[in-house]
């Protein structure tokens, strides 16, 4: 039998129990709303689903009695026995009908008839005659006793008594019953018990509280040699761990239950919508906790839908894209260190980050400079947002106002963390990772000021010390302590501060600092002691301290003292290192940091504007750097401008730096940028140096006209975001950015790892009037080629993860419809070996980093070269 | 942990006469009804709770269920205690909820009639006012009936 329809019969099963039972006590209390709403809900869903699953006969008496409930529900019609009956007839139809679906997989035709005309007529209020119908007054009392206990046995015998003569074929089916019941049902006994999931909740809560009642006197005899309870007590932690697992595997349930809907939820939508879309599940039988089980198939289910409406394709568009027809939806579930991860990915169109940023200026989330300073992967970050959805239409199957927000919610709620990864005309993934279960987590004891508190283990990546003779120590950049932690920036929150905790006695020397994962975000819980790691119960807090949102809940520990179990979520939402906060560039640094194998050394201008610390642009970027004397420097309409190479150039302050200079200062350092035709000044107050460094944004900003901080010649330095500045000074000069490849515009493929790169090379090849489109490694380029998307030119890194730049261009030359198109080389180190190593490996040009004339120069004349050949 | 006495909370109120337990605060006698009380426990050691209401003197591990403590000088708008004093624990419930009442002393246990109560004094402090039942005259003393569930309430006005 279809596991859907097992399923269903399961469900159904237990609802008819439940209605039976409801109508009973209905008919004792009619008005009692709440077990009318039980009533109704219960009906209504056997109907949906038998819609659902194409079972007619089933919908059609639900739908006839649920009307009638519906009556009962809005109080135009008084509950009377006569109606209940009536109700409870066709309850005991549709069992019957349950019943042989059970048997033979499929709905026995039948006439239905005289239960629905008898619900319809006092559906439309006509009198009926009690006397009219006497056939289900027995049917009353005959179902009411057995029908809580068991649900589906009696019924045939019941149901022999109330079917009316009329339905002759139903008679004969229900009179073949019980002998079938007789060897189908005990079968099915043998093989499992059916356990009230209370049962089991209760056994799980015992569990726990042994746990916890184990973990006191071992602590206890772990403080005293030679115990003479030492090994009874190691025996009875054995059987209490083994019982802890035992009763844990009674609640693990494979993923898979909470799938088997998706085929036909996925079928039905994409048929409907006119989508051809192929679901893939791998790691079905990857198990997890009943309970984790039930909060997450909502949300699930939630996704799957989206990917399905939105994220994939009608054939047409994915046709015009060069993709297959069919679309792929690939749900993948899998264990990782006492975590469950699923992922769910699509090959659809990706996140549409235009019209994200539109939105998020629409609503007035950020600024357009703001927006303009985020990394993709920011931006899309702001679909998490309440409210959020960027579905143009509302169709029937999701943008209905439940969000992605909700998703969000209730996957932390559980403990657990959702990620995603989206690439415009190539897919979005979106990643989940929960708990196994949530009864009990292994959580890390800290100590700040006089107080102990447990963080869920799930949440900490690793623990630093700090100062007190370790050689990392914390930093402040303005009152913020930050950390430098293998070259990149962490940010940091006082623990005792935000609890407001008093300092205990001194100081003390040193201090412990609990990286921390949220999402996407990394930051630091600076704490004063580390204790070990102990495994939990999670219990909630009392109401009177549930708006503490720093606690997600309080426990027990080994010792008998009760601690707070912080909750990392929200220390993050408190100290405002939320969804689209800022700091995305910090994870994405992360990121790059795991993959990373040699980053490439930038040559960066430092210089200071408006505050003594250091800031920096990649020189590449700079056309010149000038100084003036002040008088050259004049002011018209209200802006500053000086004439250069017999043009008026605007000048503008970095962060207020240079306006007017400083006391006794006759000139004034400029940093000129320039395009083909056009100029612009910034005015800073010195330069200071140009060093070559790795350049890594580590800590976004909000700050409009910064990227963010980085670590340049081992301090902390502002990265001035260039296209922010050239924007104040011609509005327009990015605008070429927004519009689509024109024709006769050349279309160029950009290939580089680095985030930061990514950012700045667009702009400058853009301003150049190049169609650019981006991706981050040679993978992605391959995609793309696969795809069958054209360029002119290719510009590549070389030295990349995975696939380097070599290896890119030998593959690109090998084959494929890329085999004879332009490659430039972009890389950090030319020698002469170098260069000769690129053309081996196939490349046409070979240009230094941030070159900026050069890299242009390369691509005018590639191309130049190729469309002379193409002559 | 003393165990002074444990009530289950069950039956009905008798009719005339009620029984109270009786506690001090800042040398103030007051009275909880005795059947919302579920247990009398001496000193404990009290887990703080950062960031919450200053009444709430933190958490507390009764028999492996954990049970929050209620400073009722606090509560009460009344001067802490004085340093080494040891509070006494007055658990009880309400909301399904189990809470600890912290106190200087507890006394016995008194069955009053119920004619005997008298309304509160239109003078009474505000904060005293908002969770008193009531006055009983005893010899030589005066009881506070305290209303366990608006002593809980803590948006109830008692910060005065």
């Amino acid at each position: 039998m279809d596991d859907l329809l097992k399923d269903f019969l399961t469900e159904t099963s237990e609802a008819l129990a439940e209605v039976d039972t409801a109508l009973i006590k209905l008919e004792q209390a009619p008005d009692d709303a709440q077990t009318l709403a039980l009533i109704f809900r219960l009906v209504h869903t056997i109907k949906g689903t038998c819609g659902f699953l194409g079972l007619s006969r089933l919908e059609k008496v639900a739908h006839a009695s649920e009307n009638v409930l519906g009556k009962f529900r809005d109080g135009s019609m008084g509950v009377s026995t006569f109606s209940i009956s009536a109700v409870l007839r066709s309850i005991d139809r549709i069992k019957t009908i349950v019943q042989d679906l059970e048997q033979h997989g499929v709905e026995v035709p039948a006439d239905d008839s005289d239960v629905i005309d008898v619900l319809n007529r006092i559906f439309n209020g006509e009198e009926i005659a009690e006397a009219a119908a006497p056939a289900p007054q027995p049917a009353v009392p005959a179902n009411a006793a057995p029908a809580s206990a068991t649900a589906p046995e009696p019924v045939a015998e019941a149901e022999t008594g109330a079917v009316p003569p009329a339905a002759a074929a139903q008679a004969e089916i229900v009179a073949r019953e019980p002998a079938r019941d007789q060897g189908g049902e005990s079968m099915m006994a043998k093989q499992s018990i059916r356990v009230g999931v209370d049962v089991l909740e209760d056994l799980m809560t015992l569990v726990s509280e042994l746990v916890l009642a184990r973990n006191q006197p071992l602590q206890l005899s772990r403080t005293h040699e030679n115990n003479p309870f030492a090994v009874p007590l190691q025996r009875l932690s054995h059987i209490t761990s083994d019982l802890q697992d035992g009763v844990m595997k009674t609640r693990m349930q494979p993923i898979g239950n909470a799938w088997n809907k998706f085929p036909r939820v996925v079928r039905d939508i994409a048929h409907e919508i006119g989508k051809k879309i192929d679901l893939q599940m791998i790691g079905a039988d990857t198990e997890l906790d009943r309970q984790v089980l039930e909060l997450i198939k909502d949300p699930l289910t939630h996704m799957v839908r989206n990917s399905v409406d939105h994220g994939i394709e009608k054939p047409e568009d994915r046709r015009a894209a060069g993709k297959p027809d069919t679309g792929r939806l690939v749900l993948n579930a899998f264990h990782e260190g006492g975590h469950i991860i699923i992922q769910i990915s699509d090959d659809g169109r990706g996140l549409n980050t235009a019209r994200i940023r539109q939105k998020i200026v629409g609503q007035g989330l950020a600024s357009e400079a703001e927006v303009a300073g985020m990394a993709e992967a920011e931006i899309h970050q702001f679909i998490w947002r309440a409210g959020f959805s960027t579905a143009a239409a509302v169709t029937s199957v999701s943008g209905r106002g439940v969000g992605m927000d909700v998703v969000k919610t209730n996957i932390e709620k559980i403990g657990g963390t959702i990620d995603l990864r989206s690439v415009e005309g190539q897919g979005t993934t979106f990643t989940i990772k929960i708990p196994l279960t949530l009864a009990i987590v292994a959580a890390l004891v800290v100590q700040a000021g006089a107080e102990r508190f447990a963080i869920p283990q799930i949440s900490v990546i690793e623990l630093v010390r700090a100062g007190g003779g370790s050689d990392v120590a914390i930093e402040r950049i303005n009152e913020t302590p930050v950390l430098r932690l293998r070259d990149r920036l962490l940010p940091l929150v006082d623990l005792r501060h935000l609890l407001g905790l008093p300092a205990e006695g001194e100081e003390a020397s040193g201090a412990f600092i609990i990286v921390c994962k949220v999402g996407v975000q990394v930051f630091g819980l600076i704490v004063d002691r580390v204790f070990d790691t102990e495994e939990i119960v999670v219990k909630p807090v009392a109401p009177i301290l549930r708006h503490i949102t720093l606690f997600s809940g309080n426990t027990i520990l080994g010792d008998g003292s009760v601690i707070m179990i912080l909750d990392p979520n929200g220390i993050a939402r408190a100290v405002g290192i939320g969804a689209g906060s800022g700091s995305e560039r910090d994870a994405m640094g992360a990121e790059a940091r795991e993959t990373v194998t040699e980053t490439d050394k930038t040559a960066l201008l430092l210089f200071r504007a408006g505050g003594a610390e250091p800031k920096a642009v990649p020189l590449g970027l700079v056309a010149r750097l000038e100084e003036y004397p002040i008088e050259a420097i004049e002011n018209a309409n209200g802006s500053l401008v000086m004439q250069y190479r017999g043009k008026l150039m605007p000048l503008i302050g970095v962060d207020g730096g240079g306006m007017g200079g400083g006391e006794g200062r006759t000139r004034q350092p400029v940093l000129v940028f320039n395009d083909a035709e056009r100029s612009m000044g910034l005015l800073v107050d010195e330069i200071l140096d140009v060093v070559e460094d790795k350049l890594k944004v580590e800590l976004g900003t909000h700050r409009p006209g910064f990227l963010g901080t980085a670590t340049v010649a081992g301090r902390a330095t502002e990265v001035i975001d260039i296209t922010y500045w050239l924007r104040l000074a011609y509005p327009d000069w990015f605008s070429r950015n927004d519009r689509e490849a024109q024709a006769g515009q050349k279309r160029v493929l950009v290939i580089d790892d680095s985030s930061f790169f990514r950012q700045l090379l667009p702009p400058v090849l853009t301003t150049a009037d190049y169609a650019v489109t981006v991706v981050e490694s040679a993978a992605a380029a391959l995609k793309l080629r696969e795809a069958g998307q054209m360029f002119d030119a290719i510009v590549s890194d070389i030295e990349m993860p995975e696939m380097t730049g070599l290896e890119f261009a030998a593959e690109v030359r090998r084959d494929g419809a890329w085999v004879d198109l332009p490659l430039v080389a972009l890389t950090s180190c030319v020698s002469e070996a170098d260069i000769a190593r690129g053309r081996a490996a196939g490349f046409t040009d070979y240009v230094a980093k941030f070159d900026r004339d050069a890299v242009l120069n390369a691509l005018a004349q590639v191309l130049s070269a190729r469309e002379m050949e193409t002559l | 942990m003393t165990t002074v006495m444990e009530k289950p909370r069950a039956g009905q109120l008798a009719a005339a006469s009620e029984d109270f337990v009786t506690l001090t605060v800042a040398n103030q006698l007051c009275g909880i009804p005795v059947l919302t009380v579920r247990d009398i426990l001496g000193v404990q050691q009290v887990t703080r709770v950062p960031l919450s209401p200053p009444e709430v003197a933190g958490s507390l591990n009764l028999r492996g269920r954990i049970v929050t403590a209620i400073d009722l000088r606090r509560r009460l708008g009344l001067p802490a205690a004085a340093a080494g004093a040891k509070p006494m624990s007055v658990v009880v419930e309400a909301a399904g909820e189990f809470y600890s009442l912290l106190v200087d002393q507890v006394g016995e246990v008194l069955a009053l009639d119920g004619e005997a109560r008298e309304a509160n004094p239109p003078t009474l402090d505000n904060r005293w006012r908002s969770v008193s039942l009531g006055v009983y005259r005893l010899q030589g003393q005066l009881m506070v009936v305290l209303d366990v569930d608006r002593v809980l309430d803590l948006s109830v006005e008692a910060r005065g």
